[in-house]
């Protein structure tokens, strides 16, 4: 017998979770089906919404730049109202844990390249960091974390003029590692204060940053600084240093990225959506132009998913939710249209920051976010599609991959809910 | 004490490189200068087979004997930079038996080792041979390193005193008396090793003799000193694939043609080639037919290779030469042997010679061929050595060692670092600690990139070739940013960034002809982790324009307290960007 819900997302991702909670506040019925883990894992952790559009930019506030964004560009189709629900949504989703709600503005955080840029939403232990506040800054690297050179970062922002000063050194973490430890067992040693000779991790670290500081009023590392007690960690080091402590995001595997994947599927569970995940959607069946299933390959076993409305948030070229071969580009589990050049060497730019047409790949959505064919007809009536899957955003130029997964997922889940439960 | 003649060779490839080995050694007063960094030319464009000979078994039985002897040299020379896969030349039943019979009996009449397998057999070596093959002759092709075969051949000369001066073009030949008598070289960043910034500088290098051995570019070297040198270069196509779909080199037993060999190489293994000739041997077409032309073909052989993910693929320009009035018009029926042009006898004038052709297998004959010859020039008598004695890294590369235990590394890790570094594993690795992991598909450490920093300066794409850091499944996306890094402190933070988007660039050209499937999912990664992450293609350190920071959100810090209340804030509506330029800033306003 198939398993029955009013409301269907497919995937996994921060589209898919967004749709889900959006769906769930219209008291639907909604069931999340991902196969794997998301991208959040190589993500920095930071949400972005729109930093800049049309040669433009940074913005001070992603609202400025709407107007510079292609008509085709999905946050058109949302609007602003759709940005702010999907912000809404995810500040009741993430709580304290996130910062930047209070204001309209972007925040310049810097990265683990020394770079700065515009970001709406920023982890908690990221805040006292911002370039665009205040405070004389140490830099904090490790000989063994060869991701992130903090003097190198220091002099890259020194060299962007930010508006105080900034130092970085490299100190030995307290204890070693293998030479292909990654930052997740860094944080397992702070998370456990693991003792070393002569006193704990924590203690020590603190210790050798104390001999380096001179009169610096924040300290940055990179996001390491703990897992499951990082608040403790934070603190502890806080305390023992004199300032605030802060992180710089980092790429994968992401601390930050993989923390907001945590509190994310939390506020599922809060809000009742029923969760499968592991394996794929791997087919469906209709009947008069909607989709009655989808069929789900459990280890071989094809299971029926049955649902009235059903959102497909299945991620980009990276979450997999397109593929591809030489010659086509295709949304592999609906089969819906994917606009692309024809030669394959129009996909993307001979420059490496050029604008890409790879970038902008992904399904063209009607006003209610429905996946249409060539002609601009709607494919499926009771199927929608948010985040990385839908097309016609270089979220990557733009700094607003999140904040287009938010926003789609807002209108896409709510759009869902309201028909189903109708 | 007589001062020892000296010599300047032209180009750093496999030919140069090894000539300037081979002068040296001989105690000669060597200087070589190269373009770009070693192997820019052809040598870093090859496909990377250490030849049996077999291939020339039946249509240049004069090449495949050179080979077969050059190949058991290189083994015993080079060992750290060959790895001995053996290989096939397999038939598929529509090739003719009377070819495959040919073939057979060339090995022979060659000295080449063959021995003839049935279809059974070559797949119980090769699994993923197609079902339908025929049978095998087996052969004692290798997979080489060209990289590590330049940069090795380049140390010993400077080990023996010689000069080796990279990103050092050579823009004029001149011409005393009628007689060469050296040439004016543009160092790109001046002399000793390219450093981002630093400026270029002009220096004529005066040699009692010079040797031009730039390859598909000779003609244009020869240009310079006003004689003709008629090199006609012929490109070629190589794919590299995400894995090793085989272990061993497998050759298409059918005369001549694109597409008929795929050479294992480290973690990968690359699908080669065509031969079409070309006016520029910097400048000419590299299209995606060529890439599909690749995969179809060898997929005949190997089926799945059809539906495998490549890499990335890059191009190569042969440096054939045919003497003058030969006339051949198919490319693939030029020579494959090389040509020594002493232009004292050929145009009169004396003090330079040219060398052009050949194979990469073969390039310490012909080196030591042209050394034998610019000796006697100069009327020096010294022994050639370069077949006895081994380059560094390769000496008693004999003892396995326990690599864990010795350098702190994983075991597969110490494997890949030794089996890059061979002898000189020991030096390398116990230089650095602590000693993290800098690229981790190649399984690169801080070490070995400091190692090859010693000469390539800033120049990471030479750090690259040495090491093979950002050249694995990812392309650089995890490490290229990683690798720049590593230049601090000695280089300051704006030489760290050109080199990173040099580097970074690089990767991103070959890897364009790999786009579609996992690997474009692999690019989208890596755009993502580059733009978004860390927003390399808007960095403002990189604009002119300042920033206004007091625009953008300060953390509620002018509230003194967290966020939480939603009205609060330093937001502004004009765009965060104070314009020095006509910038119209057409986004401003709400909307
Ligand atoms: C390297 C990187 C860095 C990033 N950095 C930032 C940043 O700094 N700031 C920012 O704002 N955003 C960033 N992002 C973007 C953000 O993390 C998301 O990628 C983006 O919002 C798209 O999310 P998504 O939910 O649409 O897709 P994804 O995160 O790709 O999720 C897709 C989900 O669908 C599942 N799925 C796919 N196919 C199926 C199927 N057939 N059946 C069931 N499930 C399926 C997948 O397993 C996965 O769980 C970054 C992304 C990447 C990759
Ligand atoms: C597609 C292809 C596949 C091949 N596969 C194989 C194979 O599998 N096995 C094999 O044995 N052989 C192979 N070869 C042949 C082999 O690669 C070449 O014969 C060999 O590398 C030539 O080396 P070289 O040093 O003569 O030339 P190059 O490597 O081209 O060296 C010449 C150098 O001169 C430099 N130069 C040019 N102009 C100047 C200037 N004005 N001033 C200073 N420097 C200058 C160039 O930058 C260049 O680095 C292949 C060739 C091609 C094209």
């Amino acid at each position: 017998m198939a398993i029955t819900d009013d409301v269907l997302v497919v995937g996994g991702g921060l589209a898919a979770c967004t749709a889900a909670l959006s769906a769930a506040e219209t008291g639907a019925r909604v069931r999340l089906l991902a196969h794997k883990k998301s991208t959040l894992r190589q993500a920095s952790g930071l949400v972005d919404v729109l930093g800049y559009a049309g040669g433009d930019g940074p913005f001070a506030e992603p609202y400025d730049g709407l107007d510079a964004l292609s008509d085709d560009h999905p946050y058109h189709v949302v609007g602003e109202d759709g940005i702010r629900d999907g912000l809404r949504l995810f500040d009741e989703a993430v709580g304290d844990a996130y910062q930047g709600g209070h204001t309209d503005a972007n925040a310049l955080v810097m990265t683990h390249g020394g770079t700065m840029k515009p970001t709406a939403r920023y982890p908690e232990s990221v805040a006292p960091g911002l370039a665009s506040s205040s405070g004389d800054m140490l830099l904090v690297g490790f000989e063994s974390l060869t991701d992130f050179d903090a003097p190198v970062a220091a002099d890259h922002l020194a060299a962007a003029n930010v508006p105080f000063s900034v130092r970085g050194v490299t100190v030995e973490f307290p204890k070693s590692f293998r030479s292909d430890a990654k930052v997740t067992r860094f944080a397992k040693a702070l998370d456990r204060d693991e003792s070393v000779s002569g006193g704990t991790v924590r203690s020590d670290l603190a210790d050798a940053i104390a001999a380096e500081l001179d009169g610096e009023t924040r300290v940055g590392f990179p996001a390491m600084l703990g897992d499951d007690h990082d608040d403790e960690v934070r603190d502890e080091l806080a305390d023992r240093l004199g300032v605030p402590v802060f992180e710089v995001p980092t790429g994968p595997p992401s601390l930050l990225g993989l923390k907001l994947e945590d509190m994310l599927f939390d506020a599922l569970d809060e809000a009742g959506v029923r969760i499968s995940t592991g394996n794929p959607a791997v087919d469906f069946e209709t009947e008069d132009g909607r989709i009655e299933t989808v069929i789900v390959d459990q280890k071989h076993r094809m299971t029926p998913y049955e649902a009235d409305q059903i959102v497909l948030a299945t991620g980009g070229l990276v979450g997999k939710g397109l593929d591809s071969d030489r010659e086509h580009i295709t949304e592999p589990v609906f089969g819906c249209h994917v606009p692309h050049p024809e030669d394959r060497y129009d996909w993307s730019e001979p420059e490496a920051f050029g604008d890409h047409a790879f970038a902008r790949f992904g399904v063209v959505p009607d006003d209610e976010l429905r996946p249409t064919d060539e002609d601009g007809a709607v494919q499926f009536e009771n199927l929608r599609a948010a985040g990385g899957v839908v097309g016609g955003a270089d979220v990557a130029r733009e700094k607003s991959a999140s904040g287009v997964s938010l926003a789609t997922g807002a209108v896409a889940g709510r759009l869902a809910g309201e028909e189903a439960t109708q | 004490m007589n001062k020892s003649p000296s010599v300047l060779v032209i180009g750093g490839g496999s030919t140069g490189t090894g000539i300037a080995r081979d002068l040296a050694m001989r105690g000669l007063d060597v200087t070589l200068v190269e373009k770009g960094n070693l192997t820019h030319g052809t040598t870093g464009r090859m496909h990377g087979l250490l030849h049996s000979g077999g291939r020339y078994a039946v249509s240049d039985q004069a090449s495949a004997k050179e080979c077969i002897v050059e190949n058991r040299v290189l083994r015993r020379i080079a060992g750290h930079c060959v790895e001995m896969t053996g290989g096939l030349f397999v038939q598929r039943p529509e090739d003719s038996d009377e070819y495959f019979e040919k073939k057979l009996a060339g090995c022979r009449e060659c000295g080449i080792p063959a021995e003839v397998l049935s279809a059974e057999e070559a797949r119980e070596i090769e699994p993923y041979l197609a079902t339908d093959i025929k049978r095998a002759i087996k052969v004692p092709d290798g997979a080489v390193d060209p990289f590590r075969l330049c940069v090795s051949n380049a140390a010993s000369a400077v080990e023996h005193g010689a000069r080796v001066e990279t990103h050092s073009e050579v823009t004029d030949v001149l011409v005393e008396d009628g007689e060469v008598v050296g040439v004016e070289v543009t160092h790109q960043s001046g002399t000793g090793p390219y450093v981002h910034g630093k400026p270029g500088e002009v220096e004529e290098i005066y040699a009692d003799y010079v040797v031009n051995a730039t390859g598909a570019w000779a003609g244009q070297i020869g240009d310079l000193a006003g004689v003709d040198v008629e090199v006609r270069p012929s490109k070629g196509v190589m794919t590299i694939m995400n894995t090793r779909q085989v272990d061993t080199v497998v050759n298409r037993c059918r005369p001549k043609g694109d597409a008929d060999i795929i050479v294992p190489h480290e973690t990968t293994c690359i699908l080669g080639t065509t031969d079409e000739e070309v006016e520029d041997p910097e400048d000419y077409p590299e299209e995606g037919w060529e890439v599909d032309l690749m995969i179809e073909t060898l997929s005949e052989l190997v089926p799945m290779l059809e539906d495998a993910r490549t890499i990335r693929s890059f191009w190569g320009v042969r440096p054939l030469y045919e003497p003058p009035g030969t006339g051949t018009e198919d490319p693939t029926d030029i020579t494959r042997e090389f040509f020594l042009l002493d232009h004292a006898d050929r145009d009169d004038l004396p003090g330079m010679t040219s060398i052009v052709g050949g194979k990469l297998t073969t390039y310490r004959m012909m080196a030591e061929k042209i050394s034998d010859h610019v000796c006697e020039k100069l009327d020096v008598e010294a022994e050639c050595r370069t077949a006895d004695e081994p380059l560094p890294g390769s000496e008693d590369f004999s003892v396995l060692r326990d690599y864990m235990e010795d350098f702190g590394l994983r075991s597969p890790i110490g494997r890949r670092s030794v089996q890059r570094l061979g002898s000189r594993a020991d030096d390398v690795l116990n230089s650095i600690d602590p000693n993290p992991v800098v690229c981790e598909c190649e399984a690169v450490t801080r070490a070995e990139i400091h190692d090859a920093l010693d000469t390539a300066g800033t120049d990471l794409n030479s750090v690259r070739i040495q090491t093979r850091a950002s050249m694995g499944n990812c392309q650089g996306a995890i490490c290229c940013h990683r690798m720049a890094n590593e230049l601090a402190p000695e280089y300051d933070e704006d030489i760290v960034r050109s080199s990173l988007d040099d580097l970074y660039q690089e990767r991103w050209k070959g890897e364009r002809h790999a786009m579609w499937g996992e690997q474009l999912s692999q690019s989208a990664l890596k755009h993502m982790l580059h733009a978004t992450t860390m927003n390399r293609d808007e960095d403002p350190a990189a604009s002119d324009d300042a920033l206004d920071f007091a625009a953008f959100d300060d953390g509620n810090q002018s509230e003194g307290g967290s966020a939480s209340d939603g009205s609060s804030g330093g937001a502004v509506a004009d765009g965060g960007r104070v314009s020095t330029a006509d910038d119209t800033g057409g986004a401003d306003g709400d909307n």
